[in-house]
């Protein structure tokens, strides 16, 4: 045995992917790095709350659950994001809630039946080295920690307040079709009647990741050029989480935490920060209108 | 005036606006206006090509104010900002130096006497962490795009494309033609500055054997 305590859980199974997420690390893209960070951040401060951390402690993003973690230490863990089965040595746990773990105790997620990401926080937060201010892996600049691995030992850091119970919440139940609520703009003037051709149904396709959610619909239409633009080349401008970037093909590519910062297509429509979480649980089939308010 | 109208300030989501220049050095001297201004709110300064994104905390009125900061500003005198000099040593044997030079019309020597004499300022970045795109190319090396770009460019190229010239930070597919290859470390998430370059600074490339 150690004879000083460390504090550490051991990820004896990742999952399908399982990132370090904390709230990123805005103010580089002018450098050329993506924000990056928690895609359904209010998930992730959530859980950070009901183990007692700072909510920009860094914590697990798992995708499609089927994360199983060790604990090496005493600590207190918590899973938000969608409704799924949580166990501790195989029995029912629960989500939204403060759980503890003794040493050698194994908490494990299934997969969950509706949404993509679930979040763990673990009591003192991940302690792996930050990059540029931030633990958050970015799948697109590759900047971060890698992804987890079986078997690896992840520090924790220490234990800083107390796990708040009292806001414990119901798991909210991602829906099969999202109303999002966008600014139209900057480059809304490229396209016919944008506000009518976002509103119509689009469709999360399978290639969308952390870097953006690409959409397609059943009918084969898409967002129509005016007539003078359609040969036109936009010089590369900065881009935003939310930005609704839409290439020759009229198909939209929602940015999300992981986006390049600069961009040569127009981008007709910005999303709502508050909408960008319910994306970020968005899974390949979803239905998504887009409504333009302001 | 809202932040977000008319034909050059456009609305980019609740905390943004996008600034539309009318060439580079507008959208240079626009960035360092703002960015000397040293304002804590502004969350993102995002150069492109021939426009500026400002983001910011602080929602309407702090976009208001820049709005009035960069239109009153005499953006043909931008301030002077703490740009730093950059010197990148480069040994010119790259890929496409001999199409280069034929397509300039010139030889080898005069291509790498071209692209070492002159001066660049880097206007934005982009494409990867790191990535910074030069301005102030010389006419006869402004040539297009490879045909079909390569899968896989090493670190520390050097390139050229339309108007620009650049460094590849890490190894990436890439469609710029390669004069040359340097060992400078572009981009270390790591280090105190991570990025060599960033807009604004001055850079010259100086040919080592």
């Amino acid at each position: 045995m150690n004879r000083r305590i460390e504090r550490r859980i051991e990820i004896v199974e990742p999952g399908p992917a399982a990132l370090v997420q904390d709230l990123g690390r805005p103010g580089h893209a002018h450098l050329g790095v993506p924000p990056s960070g928690a895609l359904d951040q209010p998930a992730l401060r959530l859980a950070n709350r009901l183990v007692g951390n700072p909510e920009p402690a860094a914590g697990v993003e798992a995708l499609l659950g089927g994360l199983r973690v060790r604990a090496h230490t005493s600590c207190t863990v918590a899973v938000t994001g969608p409704p799924v089965a949580v166990t501790v040595d195989g029995r029912p746990a629960g989500t939204h809630l403060p759980v503890h773990l003794r040493p050698g105790q194994t908490l494990a997620l299934g997969t969950p039946e509706v949404g993509l990401r679930c979040y763990l926080a673990v009591s003192g937060g991940l302690a792996v080295e930050p990059e540029l201010g931030s633990r958050s892996r970015d799948v697109l600049s590759e900047i971060g920690p890698p992804p987890l691995r079986p078997g690896q030992l992840v520090d924790l850091g220490p234990p800083a307040g107390i796990p708040a119970g009292a806001d414990a919440l119901a798991p909210a139940r991602p829906p099969a079709e999202l109303t999002v609520p966008v600014l139209l703009g900057p480059r809304d003037d490229w396209f016919v009647d944008p506000a009518a051709d976002l509103a119509g149904y689009w469709e999360v396709t399978a290639e969308s990741n952390r870097v953006g959610l690409r959409l397609t619909r059943p009918d084969g239409s898409a967002l129509r050029r005016r007539p003078e633009r359609v040969d036109t080349e936009l010089p590369s401008e900065g881009l935003l989480t939310g930005a609704i970037q839409v290439p020759p093909s009229g198909l939209p590519v929602v940015f999300l935490a992981d986006h390049p910062t600069t961009g040569g297509y127009p981008v007709v429509a910005v999303v709502r920060p508050d909408a960008l979480a319910a994306l970020a649980q968005a899974r390949p089939g979803t239905g998504v209108r887009f409504r333009a308010v302001g | 005036m809202p932040p977000g109208s008319g034909p050059r300030w456009r609305r980019y989501g609740t905390d943004a606006v996008l600034l539309d220049c009318a060439s580079l050095a507008e959208a240079v001297a626009a960035r360092a206006t703002v960015a000397a201004a040293g304002r804590d709110d502004v969350v993102e300064l995002v150069p492109g090509a021939r426009s500026l994104l400002i983001q910011v905390r602080g929602g309407e009125r702090a976009l208001t104010e820049i709005r009035e900061l960069v239109e009153s500003a005499d953006l043909a005198h931008p301030p002077a900002t703490e740009a730093r000099e950059v010197v990148l040593d480069v040994r010119y044997d790259g890929a496409d130096l001999d199409e280069v030079a034929r397509t300039a019309g010139l030889d080898v020597a005069e291509v790498v006497a071209l692209h070492t004499g002159a001066e660049y300022t880097v206007a934005f970045t982009g494409f990867a962490p790191g990535f910074g795109y030069l301005t102030g190319l010389p006419e006869p090396l402004r040539q297009p795009r490879l045909a079909t770009p390569r899968t896989r460019v090493p670190a520390g190229s050097v390139g050229v494309a339309g108007e620009f010239t650049g460094v590849y930070p890490r190894s990436s597919p890439g469609g710029w033609r390669l004069l040359g290859r340097t060992d400078a470390v572009l981009f270390d998430p790591r280090a105190e500055r991570p990025a060599l370059l960033a807009p604004g600074d001055r850079v010259r490339f100086r040919s080592v054997e």
